[in-house]
């Protein structure tokens, strides 16, 4: 109890000097605020792109591609080989049908609204059971493409980030012209970056005969995979990679998702070795201006350490106001801004937002709290340890 | 006889606190002939200071004329004053003010810096300035590391290494004990008969002013000539 | 130089305090070498990229094939000197994760038209001799620890043989340097006859690159290669290299913009603790600096040696966190270059660096020196 009493005693005369000491105590708290907004800022491009490719992944959707094709572009199917996998056990079946669609993918150049330079932008044929396939897609502006007519539905984060890609657009790819007739949500997920048609229209447009990439099917339930897949990879007719789309997803979003990590976490973790030294600095010349008032208190009776531990106190004080501050900086700057970039294995755009979520802000406050006790810890410890008499005659 | 070496003519200097209005000195004049050794003494808030800070160039009257070594100090720059105050003025402080950073003989060298003198020549003035205060011995020590009346042997040593015409003391000895303070004292009093410098001293004690060969007292602005001791 | 001791020992007043400082400066200039490195890395090609070279590729996307028999037009199109061809491998050594580029060309023309890339004469000679040979750049081969005589066995996406084995087994003939650290050493290619000869002769090649007689006249040689082939089923789209990689670099992101905004962030916070050390230790000496000027030092002299302290502990900082970042980078080259095929901090960077060290201390020293010229001496004097 007496220990108690006196850390909170000591504890409050610190804090309450603390406006005295306003300039070096901001540089802290600034200090910290930085690091922690870059730290975040940097670590929501990886969450925002996460998401995006997260978000469209489901477990109960089964991606086929041609064995050893990492990506849909490089994977190749003929119109035999997408009806066996269409028929396969473990698919959802509606009234119409397999719930399949055989799919056709390639990438268009269209110029990005911030740059006006080229990108690459996803061009996806599909089947007619797509969105039953995909039942987070839906239509907000406009109507579906028509079977057989140069028509395509564009994603709205694509619509967004690409010029020329509005409703009642034209668009003049190779012979053909091709008018936009719908815009498209998929909650967020990778699909708002595509351009969508009927496959069977893209075939003759991009000179695929009656060949496919993938397919993309339906499970009738999370545990009819391997039931689907083992069909699949025992016929002889066919040489296929089945996976869950979650899964699939993650593979393809690895390498940026690894890029951004290395290079945030060094960022980051340099950063924090810099604000260290200079919340070390903060806390050094905090102790130093209150030896006399230290000194005091140990002459009067109080220990070491209650000492420790209002310094340290001080010092996660100021942490925490940084961490606070420079998340929330981070989450009004960052939160939400639209960005795309190549996402390397598919060699095609995505659209994503930058994602503060509540796991980074906290992750930031911690990460200042961590700078804050190590900035405190060996300047508290020298104050505890500051002889009575030294500090009493100084001043 | 040869022209005063200071010359103080109606000097005003006012101060204001706030709404308050102090008139520090008040119409105030002084010669001070080549070779003196004068004491300045007088109450606290007296002007014993103020004075001072205008004979060394430090501050400006607010009227009158403080001509000292030829330089009408009244009217120059800061920029002349400081020029004029490295080759003209050695200051000795009641508290020393040695720079902590430096050793004794680099606290010696720091009016040399200010000299077009090169590294060597630097080195002897040092040396014989150290030599004159008796500290040779204690040229690479950190002030810390010196006694009080040591330290201000460094401090008189650094106000004589550009052989200044005019040695200016505020309280010296105000805060070294009475043996020490004698000590330093004597070495004042042996600079101004051995190299005839003019010495220019403001203090409180009378044992101090004793040594002076001229006393003057300030009170409320203006100077009292005191019998000579 | 008369008054560097002073400064000296004026820095190590308080000799935590500037270490601290130092140390701060030190990681923020490391900072700095490593993320212009890193800039440099993902718009290295905008800067070396020939403007001699044009690129013509399929207009839709550049994944679309072009028909070979173009390289006989292009090439008889006025004001082109030389034209050659590549084609996008893409694909898989041992794991998708090795991910690395691997091109199908023409070895004498290719080497031709980019002098960038140094192979031995030697070298050269076994790769024309040899149907299967390959050469790989030097970072790359290091990567893997290939030699020269080895056999390389790549599992293709989009080119799967029509017979025979499925894999493409290659033969390392030569390895590649850049001939300025800007050159991507870190490609792969192969004989553009040696994968007809695998996929069957199909006609189709992945773009082409063009050689000018006079580079002033890109737009006009771009505009009269288009129009040969507008209309037709595989329309083209002709660029100069520098234009097509500075758009490639923008379909990346705006990398330039994210890393310049730390960099500012990590400025201003080094900036606010370089400042408060200035400022802190400017007010500890008030009354030395009062000293100085009754010594006989002008007001100007004593803004002076604040300044130059403040810029000496700058530049000093900010030289050993160069150096350092000069010394590090090598080692994070491993850990990067599967992202970024040049990774190391160019000159001119390592020069604004010094001179941001420089700009650092004058900032920092600015205030307090500003309040040191001004400190009356009086006033200076009687605080104690």
């Amino acid at each position: 109890m007496r220990w108690l009493r006196e850390t909170l005693a000591v504890t409050v005369v610190n804090l309450r000097s603390l406006p005295q000491r306003m300039g070096s105590s901001a540089v802290a708290v600034v200090g910290f605020a930085g690091v922690v907004a870059v730290f975040v800022a940097v670590l929501s491009i990886s969450a925002g792109f996460q998401r995006v490719m997260a978000g469209g992944g489901s477990e109960d959707l089964a991606i086929v591609l041609r064995a050893g094709s990492d990506a849909e572009m490089s994977s190749f199917f003929s119109l035999e080989q997408t009806r066996i996998i269409e028929g396969a056990p473990g698919i959802l079946r509606s009234a119409s049908g397999p719930v399949a669609s055989s799919e056709l993918f390639v990438i268009v150049d269209v110029p990005k609204r911030s740059t006006g330079t080229g990108a690459n932008v996803p061009l996806r044929g599909v089947g007619p059971a797509a969105l039953e396939v995909r039942p987070e897609v839906e239509i907000v502006e406009g109507r579906r493409f028509r079977e057989g007519f140069q028509e395509v539905v564009v994603g709205r984060a694509a619509a967004n980030q690409f010029a020329g890609l509005d409703l009642g657009s034209r668009l003049r790819w190779g012979e053909a012209t091709w008018e936009v007739v719908g815009i498209f949500t998929a909650e967020g997920s990778l699909w708002e970056s595509e351009i969508w048609t009927d496959a069977r229209v893209l075939q003759p447009a991009y000179r695929r005969g009656s060949t496919f990439q993938s397919v993309y099917a339906r499970l009738a339930s999370p545990e009819a995979f391997g039931t689907f897949r083992d069909a699949l990879t025992a016929d002889p007719r066919l040489e296929v990679d089945v996976q869950r789309e979650s899964d699939y997803l993650r593979a393809q979003s690895e390498l940026l998702r690894t890029l951004v990590r290395v290079l945030g976490n060094l960022i980051a973790v340099v950063m924090a070795v810099g604000a260290t030294f200079g919340a070390l600095n903060t806390m050094y010349s905090a102790v130093a201006a209150r030896e006399r008032e230290i000194s005091t208190l140990r002459a009067l009776g109080f220990q070491g350490g209650p000492v420790v531990v209002s310094v340290l106190t001080e010092s996660l004080f100021l942490a925490l106001i940084g961490g606070l501050v420079g998340s929330g900086l981070a989450y009004a700057v960052a939160n939400g801004y639209q960005t795309a970039t190549i996402n390397w294995q598919s060699f095609s755009q995505v659209a994503f937002s930058l994602a503060v979520t509540p796991g980074l802000l906290a992750g930031g406050v911690a990460y200042a709290l961590v700078m804050g006790f190590l900035g405190g810890i060996f300047p508290a410890l020298r104050a505890a340890r500051m002889p009575v008499a030294l500090g009493l005659r100084r001043a | 006889m040869a022209e005063a070496v200071v010359q103080v003519r109606d000097v005003h200097k006012v101060y204001e606190r706030g709404a308050e209005r102090v008139d520090v000195l008040q119409g105030l004049d002084l010669d001070v002939e080549e070779g003196e050794f004068l004491a300045l003494m007088g109450p606290s808030g007296s002007g014993k200071t103020t004075l001072l800070n205008l004979l060394g160039g430090l501050d400006k009257p607010t009227s009158g004329r403080v001509v000292v070594a030829g330089q009408d100090l009244s009217r120059a720059s800061r920029r002349d004053l400081a020029r004029w105050r490295a080759r003209h003025v050695g200051f000795v402080f009641q508290f020393y003010n040695l720079l902590p950073v430096l050793t004794a003989d680099r606290n010696v060298e720091l009016p040399l810096l200010l000299t077009g003198l090169s590294r060597a020549k630097r080195k002897k003035h040092v040396a014989t300035a150290l030599e004159l205060v008796g500290l040779t011995d204690r040229a690479d020590h950190y002030p810390r590391e010196l006694s009080g009346g040591q330290e201000q042997r460094v401090g008189i040593a650094r106000a004589l290494a550009n052989d200044p015409t005019l040695l200016l003391c505020d309280e010296p000895t105000g805060d070294l004990d009475r043996e020490t303070a004698g000590g330093i004292l004597d070495l004042l009093a042996a600079l101004n008969e051995r190299f005839t410098k003019t010495v220019i001293m403001v203090t409180h004690d009378p044992l101090a002013a004793e040594r002076a060969r001229r006393v003057l007292h300030l009170d409320k602005g203006a100077l009292v000539e005191a019998a000579s001791a | 130089m008369r008054f560097f001791h002073l400064l000296w020992r004026n820095l190590f007043r308080r000799k935590v305090r500037t270490l601290f400082t130092f140390l701060s400066i030190v990681v923020a200039f490391f900072l700095f070498g490593i993320l212009m490195a890193i800039r440099h890395g993902f718009d290295y090609g905008v800067q070396i990229a020939g403007e001699s070279r044009l690129l013509t590729i399929h207009k839709i996307s550049i994944i679309q094939l072009l028909p070979i028999r173009y390289q006989s037009q292009i090439g008889s199109t006025p004001g082109v000197a030389n034209v050659t061809h590549a084609t996008w491998f893409g694909g898989v050594y041992q794991d998708p994760k090795n991910f690395f580029a691997q091109l199908a060309v023409e070895p004498e023309k290719y080497l031709e038209i980019y002098p960038d890339y140094v192979l031995s004469p030697e070298a050269e000679a076994r790769w024309l001799a040899t149907r299967t040979g390959a050469v790989a750049g030097r970072k790359l081969a290091q990567r893997f620890a290939w030699q020269v005589g080895d056999r390389i066995p790549i599992q293709p996406t989009f080119w799967r043989p029509t017979e025979g084995r499925d894999t493409y087994e290659f033969e390392l003939v030569g390895i590649y340097e850049g001939s300025t650290p800007d050159v991507d050493e870190t490609s792969f290619f192969f004989r553009q006859d040696y994968l007809m000869e695998r996929v069957g002769d199909i006609g189709q090649v992945g773009w082409y690159v063009v050689e000018m007689e006079d580079p002033s006249r890109a737009d006009e040689v771009a505009q009269a290669i288009d129009a040969q082939f507008a209309n037709s089923p595989a329309e083209t789209k002709t660029t100069t290299e520098r234009a097509f990689l500075r758009d490639f670099a923008e379909q990346v992101g705006n990398t330039g913009a994210i890393l310049m905004t730390i960099v500012g962030i990590v400025f201003f916070v080094i900036l606010l603790i370089a400042g408060n050390t200035m400022a802190q230790s400017v007010r500890e000496r008030t009354s030395e600096l009062g000293v100085l000027k009754t010594v006989g030092f002008t007001d100007r002299a004593v803004l002076g040696l604040v300044l130059a302290e403040a810029v000496l502990l700058a530049v000093a900082g900010g030289v050993v966190g160069l150096v350092l970042a000069v010394v590090v980078i090598p080692g994070l080259e491993p850990l990067l270059v599967a992202f970024l095929p040049v990774f190391y901090a160019p000159p001119a960077a390592l020069a604004a660096g010094l001179g941001l060290a420089v700009l650092l201390g004058l900032a920092s020293g600015g205030l307090p020196a500003w309040f040191a010229r001004r400190l009356q001496i009086t006033e200076a004097l009687r605080r104690r």
